[in-house]
């Protein structure tokens, strides 16, 4: 339908944008490998040596650590809040289910500041003290939208009849969950989880509010980057984080399709 | 009461927890802090709502306003010609590798991006580089209001271009036969059929767009040059931080959110809702 000339201007654009959204990311990895501590292009030396400064740098460590139980504990509770929201609203029609959905991806559409500052208000009122509990708390509250959106996802394709059929054959309500629902919607668990972690893993700003004094891998980065210093150790926990955010997703569109990744959909 | 039992954990989560934490917020805008012991009074007070109006607080907003509307009308230029191309010409599988394209740098690191692209803009960076080879010169944005627009619309943009495609991938056939049909020559279509039904989705990205560039502080920390190029997140944060008013951070904190619902609620009066 369009004309050849259209066809020819959106390939042309299709590519551009391509670039446009690669290149920065392909930059930042090949200067990981980069010998000179001074960074200037073009590369002239490649080396991995500065990953092994940066996995023998004990503030890295500890820094990674703590992401990794961040990340973790954030993951495993959002699976179970996020997986529930998903089946309350999937399974019964009531008043304000719409509402439901809005209010689960409001974390994450609302600027993290005001996420961020919001809970650094309540837990100053509340008196309680920063810690992985708070950073962990915080995490959640903007995970659950990621499996909820997956498992949602799933349900809506996922044919009703299967569970009707099992229902009608004398299962009983946790058969059904485990020899019929849970394998349905796995591998959108899966993927939620991965995606959640990875959400985890690199967030920064809610972090900033909700850690205090602790310090996680993206604090860490902020803080180097900041201060200017030990850039080519920058560079390479740069590439591990961006590799831990963009394997889980590649991962995880493979096992959904892509479905509920969009992030903004709030249907 | 089924339907309790499963969703009163998530629910309970969001009222306890974010609802409330919204909640703590907006009252903590009311107190103040002593100026002498730095401590949080706790009495009703306008005073920060007050001070939201001083300079320079109205020049930053209006930057920071500024700037997003220019990021989201960006990101919808760039955006809507590859989300068209997405639907529309495209062929299955290129559509679903392009997806898992535009999906990749959506969920990458944004601290690496930001980092990518200090790499690229500083001074003899890549770009610097690149530029200087083809003889065009070098166009030394780094630490620049440009700058800061450039990344900004670089980190949203893929929350654009995937609702531009999920609306428009929505629209049927039949609509465009029936346009032709009908005599409308292929730039009357585009006007007329594929626009308003894209509308939605434009509106949908722009919500992300708009609302991300207003509670951002770390680009203009990284890439901006300082107290020129600062934003309305780079004042909250100073004042958790520095500053110790988490009071007047909270007032201020209400300001991106009574931009976003102004925002919202002219989409709605230029009727971006009803094909929702």
């Amino acid at each position: 339908m369009e004309s050849r000339a259209t066809r020819i201007a959106l390939v042309v654009w299709v590519s551009g944008v391509l670039l446009f959204l690669f290149v920065p990311i392909a930059t930042i990895v090949l200067f990981a490998f980069d010998k000179s501590n001074v960074q200037s292009w073009p590369i002239k030396r490649y080396t991995v040596h500065w990953f092994q400064v940066a996995w023998d740098d004990p503030s890295v460590r500890s820094a990674l650590w703590l992401s990794v139980k961040a990340g973790l504990g954030a993951t495993a509770l959002a699976l179970v809040l996020g997986s529930l929201a998903a089946f309350g609203v999937h399974r019964f029609r009531f008043f304000g289910r719409e509402t439901v959905s809005l209010l689960l991806v409001l974390p994450i559409a609302l600027p993290g500041i005001i996420t961020g500052l919001a809970l650094r208000s309540f837990f100053t009122f509340g008196g309680i003290n920063l810690s992985l509990l708070t950073i962990i708390i915080g995490h959640t509250t903007f995970c659950i939208v990621v499996i909820y959106n997956n498992v949602i996802a799933r349900l809506r394709r996922a044919s009703g009849s299967l569970v009707e059929a099992s229902m009608d054959l004398g299962a009983h309500g946790l058969q059904t969950l485990r020899y019929i629902t849970l394998p349905t919607i796995a591998t959108a668990l899966v993927s939620g989880a991965l995606l959640a972690f990875a959400l985890s893993f690199d967030e920064v700003i809610v972090t900033t509010f909700t850690a205090g004094a602790q310090t996680t891998l993206p604090i860490w980065i902020f803080g180097q980057i900041r201060l200017g210093q030990q850039l080519p150790e920058v560079n390479v926990v740069v590439t591990a984080v961006l590799l831990l955010t963009v394997v889980p997703v590649a991962l995880a569109a493979k096992l959904t399709g892509g479905g509920g990744m969009t992030r903004s959909s709030v249907k | 009461m089924r339907a309790a039992l499963t969703l009163s954990p998530p629910l309970a989560w969001f009222v306890v927890i974010y609802l409330a934490s919204l909640v703590a917020m907006l009252v903590t805008a009311f107190w103040t802090v002593n100026p002498f012991t730095n401590n949080l009074q706790h009495q009703f007070s306008l005073a920060n709502f007050g001070d939201i109006f001083k300079s320079p607080i109205p020049a930053i907003i209006g930057r920071t306003v500024v700037l997003a509307t220019c990021v989201t009308l960006t990101d919808a230029a760039v955006a809507f010609p590859f989300a068209y191309f997405m639907a529309r010409v495209a062929s299955p599988r290129a559509r679903h590798a392009l997806f898992v394209a535009v999906l990749l740098p959506l969920w990458a690191s944004y601290l690496a991006k930001v980092f990518a692209w200090i790499v690229i803009l500083t001074k003899d960076g890549t770009l610097d580089w690149t530029t200087g080879s083809l003889g065009l010169g070098q166009p030394n944005i780094a630490y620049t209001k440009i700058a800061m627009w450039v990344v900004f619309s670089y980190l949203w943009l893929p929350f654009m271009i995937l609702p531009i495609y999920g609306a428009l991938e929505r629209v049927p056939d039949s609509l465009f036969e029936a346009s032709a049909d009908l005599g409308a020559h292929n730039f009357r279509t585009f006007r007329s059929v594929v626009l308003p039904l894209a509308l939605p989705g434009v509106v949908a990205g722009s919500i992300f767009t708009f609302s991300l560039t207003l509670g951002d502080y770390i680009t203009p920390l990284l890439i901006g040059s300082g107290s020129g190029t600062n934003l309305i997140g780079n004042v909250i944060y100073d004042n958790i931080g520095l500053a110790n008013n988490l009071p007047f951070a909270a007032a201020l904190a209400f300001v991106p959110i009574v931009v976003m619902v102004v925002y919202l609620l002219g989409a709605r009066a230029a009727g971006a809702f009803e094909a929702m």
